[in-house]
Parts: structure tokens; sequence; C-alpha cells
């Protein structure tokens, strides 16, 4: 269409003409799109946090804890925590297993020299290591006898590393822990805030042995690692797991199991399917400021087909046919609209950048988005410019003539 | 054949312009107001025709009819051939395009758009390159002798100038007919007879031209005058060139 050319240059310059009024107007389209994208991009970046944090629970992990589901639920008495010969029973009997690190919690503030920090401290094997993919930043794990012994030795979480020894190398190094004097024989790399905002470097861990008998008393386990081997099925596993600790606790029939299995999986699909849906509804919620924005544009356009009657007189009178008169003021809205879909998509970007790190989410850059976003403000000059563009080309030229 | 407008004149052929029995109605029923009442009116090819006629007498509503502007309620128009009564607003527009010019009494030129675009105007809804449009467009200019002034805009130039700018705007796309409308209505004596040597020299290169006028000493420069009185058209007179 060779009226495509002048007419483009002729919004061009009918936007430039009112450059006030013009921003104006898509002013709503501005902050819609900028709202709109913003919110995706940092809700996509909240659900990769989310993923990459839940991936740190481990991949193809099982959690087996007594009670049932989170806490231990009614009345009854507490139920039986798990010990050593479960770990080595699920380790040897289940098919897919490839590990599993039982668990034995404590706490205690570590003292060396002045210093001092309240920690969390963990009793495991070396399994654990396996199990939960966390590399060594420095030193090595426990080995089989000082596992077997319960040695006083430990490998810390960069909190506590950075908290006890400040830029000191610890390796070789001792601390206190309530009674016990253990020496530091590892350090882990930094893992940085888990799934809950706990932070997962505040550790100290220990052959739970040693835990077992310095610090807790008991040879109980709250908690076991399973991991899988990725070839077999998640819960054919948990189904197998279930079967022989019904057995091992003596459960028989009816009765409910008195500990549970969980899949961190279902956390990381649960957890994104929240910020999914958050998402979503944060968009649909700028959505609505992107229609005000159309109706924002139709207003203006209304009024300069008012303003601009006698020109529209005179184009029709010279021989513009109607579809011309249209695509005139059709090309004027979309124009309009495309340009503050641009500056939204501008300020879109600095506002998520900015905020990205302020909200501790990652800066994901969605290209789909943005697309999306473009077009549709597009398709909002289309559809809010198309009444006024009509009613510019339904002028009658004699009355359009004599309008002042 | 008579697409060369000096060739056909009333005496070699049908005429360019004929109404026939031409009324057109504003409102319906008893509220209605009939503008023009049956009116017969002949246009030869070439011809200079001054309509004139008190307010109120239909002059202007006959003006737009023969600007293909508005169709009659009843009645024929035919424009070399065509039923223009039968065409579509589309279609009118295109005729208008193809074969007229119009010079308003208001001048009725793009505001805050210089005298070059406004006189390219017509060219654009024609589809010409932009090569082709300026040149065109600075041939008109130079004939209405405004060459000098094409990067002003209607604001920059006085009454008379902006008139000659709206007949250079006319003449662009070399129509046959050309319908002025109080060409001179807004104008002091001096640049009234500015433009009426204009729209004479171009009557004279064979364009058609329809002025309507109430002043005797503007009409005088037509070859032919049509008196219109309540909506019909009194006499025809032909003083000959």
């Amino acid at each position: 269409m060779s009226m495509l050319g002048p007419t483009l240059v002729l919004a061009l310059r009918e936007i430039r003409r009112h450059v006030l009024r013009s921003f104006l107007t898509v002013l709503g389209i501005v902050i819609g799109v900028a709202a709109v994208v913003t919110m995706v991009t940092l809700g996509n970046g909240a659900t990769a946090a989310v993923r990459e944090q839940i991936s740190g629970l481990g991949v193809n992990i099982l959690q087996v804890r007594p009670g049932q589901g989170f806490g231990r639920g009614g009345g009854g008495p507490a139920p039986k925590d798990f010990d050593m010969d479960d770990a080595a029973a699920i380790r040897d009997q289940v098919a897919g297993v490839v590990v599993v690190a039982p668990l034995s919690q404590s706490s205690g503030t570590a003292v060396r020299n002045a210093a001092n920090w309240a920690t969390t401290v963990n009793g495991t094997t070396s399994d654990y290591f396996t199990a939960q993919q966390w590399d060594m930043a420095s030193g090595r794990t426990f080995t089989a006898a000082e596992e077997q012994a319960g040695k006083a030795v430990c490998v810390i979480g960069s909190t506590v590393q950075r908290n006890l020894f400040r830029a000191e190398d610890p390796l070789g190094q001792r601390f206190r822990l309530r009674n016990l004097s253990c020496e530091v024989i590892g350090t882990l790399v930094t893992r940085g805030q888990g799934g809950f905002g706990n932070d997962q470097d505040d550790v100290v861990l220990m052959p739970i042995k040693t835990v077992q008998r310095r610090m807790t008393g008991n040879r109980n386990i709250r908690l076991m690692m399973v991991k899988v081997d990725p070839a077999y099925d998640m819960a054919t596993v948990t189904a197998s797991i279930q079967s022989l600790l019904r057995e091992r606790r003596n459960i028989r029939g009816a009765k409910q199991d008195d500990f549970n299995i969980f899949d961190t999986a279902q956390i990381s699909q649960t957890l994104q399917g929240t910020t999914r849906i958050l998402t979503s509804l944060l968009g649909a919620v700028a959505a609505v400021s992107l229609l005000v924005g159309g109706i924002g544009i139709m207003n203006i356009m209304l009024v300069s087909v008012t303003e601009r009657t006698r020109e529209i007189g005179i184009r029709l009178a010279i021989g513009a046919v109607g579809r011309e008169v249209l695509l005139q003021f059709l090309v004027e809205a979309i124009v309009l609209a495309c340009l503050g879909g641009v500056v939204g998509l501008l300020l879109a970007l600095v506002a998520s950048w900015a905020l990205a790190p302020m909200l501790q989410v990652p800066f994901l850059f969605d290209v789909r988005i943005n697309v999306v976003a473009f077009v549709f403000s597009a398709l909002i000059g289309v559809i809010f410019g198309y009444f006024p563009a009509r009613q510019a080309a339904q002028l009658n030229p004699i009355d359009a003539l004599r309008h002042e | 054949m008579g697409d060369d407008p000096g060739a056909a004149r009333a005496d070699r052929g049908d005429p360019m312009i004929q109404l026939r029995g031409v009324t057109r109605t504003f409102g319906f029923g008893t509220a209605g107001f009939q503008a023009l009442r049956g009116v017969d009116f002949d246009v030869a090819a070439g011809d200079f025709v001054a309509i004139m006629g008190p307010s109120g007498s239909g002059k202007s509503t006959m003006m737009n009819i023969l600007g293909c502007l508005d169709v009659p309620t009843a009645g024929e128009f035919l424009f070399k051939g065509f039923h223009v009564e039968k065409l579509t607003r589309d279609e009118r527009a295109l005729l208008r395009r193809r074969y007229l010019g119009f010079v308003f009494q208001g001048f009725n030129l793009l505001a805050r758009t210089n005298a070059l675009e406004n006189v390219e105007l017509p060219l654009l809804y024609r589809g010409e390159k932009p090569r082709a449009r300026r040149t065109a467009a600075m041939d008109a200019l130079a004939q209405v002798g405004l060459a000098d002034w094409w990067d002003h805009t209607p604001a920059e130039l006085s009454g008379g100038q902006q008139q000659r700018v709206a007949i250079a705007r006319a003449i662009v796309t070399s129509p046959q007919v050309l319908l002025a409308d109080e060409p001179t209505g807004n104008l002091d004596t001096a640049r009234s007879l500015e433009i009426m040597e204009l729209l004479t020299r171009f009557n004279g290169t064979g364009i058609t031209i329809l002025m309507v006028t109430h002043e005797a000493e503007i009409a005088a420069y037509a070859h032919t005058v049509a008196h219109v009185r309540d909506g019909l058209v009194e006499q025809n007179e032909a003083r000959g060139p």
C-alpha cells in the first residue's frame, strides 16, 4: 500500500506536534506495559530462585521422618525415632537407593577464643554430602574410621567459618562445642539462603556417633535422607521404603504409618505452582491498567478527530476515500500505543533490573513477555483506535468543511 | 473522446455536466426542507460558469452536488456519462480525486503544513511517487506565482496568497472541472482580481470552471451565469467568452 509511508510520517508528525499530550495519552500504556513486564520478569526470577533453592534440598531425595506429615499430629505416644539399623536396612534392602544419610540434630554454641556462635549441629555420615550434592570448599569429609570411632572432627559451613575463624584458615584448628573440642577437617561451599529463608551455611557437621554419644545422649535418628537412583521410579522406591519401615516398626493391617516419606520434588512443584499463580495474578492486575491505557488513547483520538474535523473534510473533498482517512487515524493510534509500549518496556527493564537485587531474586530478561507486551500494546492501539478512526472516516465532507 | 477538456464545447456534443430534475430535500416529511426543487442544468466542457443567487437560494446545495460531495434526493446528475446519483460514497471520492479540483471561500488549507505539502496532498491520494509529487506541486505553485513561498505555512501567508495556494492545490492534478465556492469572498478587490485572473487563465487551458459568487463584477469573468432562486435555476444566460 503506497499510502502507508506518508501515513506513518503524518502520524509521527501529528504526535510530535503535541508531545506533552501524546506522552500523557500513552502514560496508561507505558505504566501498564511496565507493570506487566516488571511483574512477570520478577515473578520469573522468583520462580527460578525457588527452583534453585529447592534443588538445594537435593534432587531425587526422599526425606524420611518419624510422625505423620509435618509435626507430630494428634495425641497418642510420640512416634519412635529411627536408628542406624533402619538406615542400613533401607540402604541394603531397597532397590534404587543410592545412599541413606541419617541425621541426628543438636545445637550449641561454638566457641573459639573470644568468638562464639550459636549454631546447628548435624550428626551424619559422609553419605550426607553425596545425598545433598554438597561439595567441599577445602579439606575432606569424615573417614569410615572416624565415623566408627565417633571422633570429634567436623566439617563447617561458611557462616560458622566466618564467625569463628574470620579470614584464618580453619583446617586443623579446634573449637569448643558444649563440652566437646572438635577439629575442623573440612569446610563446605557456600549455599546461601534455603527454600524457607534459613541460612543453609550456618551448620556444623560431625560423625553421627559423635553427636549421639557426646551431645544428644541417645541413638535416635530424626531424619533420614534417601538418595534415589534417577533410573528408578520415585513412587516405587517410596512404596518399598514404606513397607520395609512398616515391617520393622511392626505396623500391621490398616494401622496408619507412624512415619512419613517426603519427596522434595513435591515441595518444589507446590512452591513453583504458588509463585506461578501469584505471577499471573499480578500480571492480570497489570493488564487491567493496560486496558485503561487503551481507553486513554481512544479518548484522545476522539478529541483529535473533533479537532481535525476540518482537515478531514479537506482530505475527503480532495478525494480521500473513507478507508484512507480511517487508516490515517488508526496508524496514528497504533504508533502512539507502540511508542507507549516501547517506553513501557524500557521502564520495565530498568525497574526489574533495579528491583531484582532488592527482592533477592535473579534478573531474568524474558524475551517472550517483552514481545507479547509490545504486540499487546499495538493491539490496544488497533482496538481502541478503530472507533475514533471510523468516526473520522464516516464524517460528511460538507459538514466537516464547515466545522469550526 | 472527452478526455481532453478543451476539445469539447457545448456545441460539439453532449454537455460534460447534466442535471436533470434534481431535487435535494433535507429532513423528512412535513419538517423536510426542499433546497433544490427540480433543477435542470447543463455545463459544457471548457465553460466558465458563475452561479449566482441570494443566500438560501440553494446555490450551495447545488454546488455540493456538482462537486460530488452530496447526492440529489431525486433526479439525475450525469458527469462525463457517470450517473453520480447512483455512485457510492467512495466512488464519488474517487471521481473527485480523478476529475475535480476545489477552491473554497475559507481557503481550507491544512494548518501547520507548508504550501508545498498542501499542494502535494491531492497527488498523495493519487498514489504519485514523492519526487513526481514534489515536481508537480512546485510547478503548480509557480503557476500561481508562489514558487518562492513553498515552505511557508498558511499562517505565514496573506489571504490572497492562501487562496492562490488553494488554487495551486486544485489545479495540480490537471482536473477537468474546478469548483470554486465564493473564491474571492474573503479577499479585497485587488486580491480578488488576481484570483479571477488566475481562474480565467486556467479556464483558458481548458479547465471547466464552476464558481459560486454573489458579486456581479466577479461573475462578469464567467462565460455563463446561472441564477438560482428558491431552489430553481431561473436564468441561464450565456455571455460568450
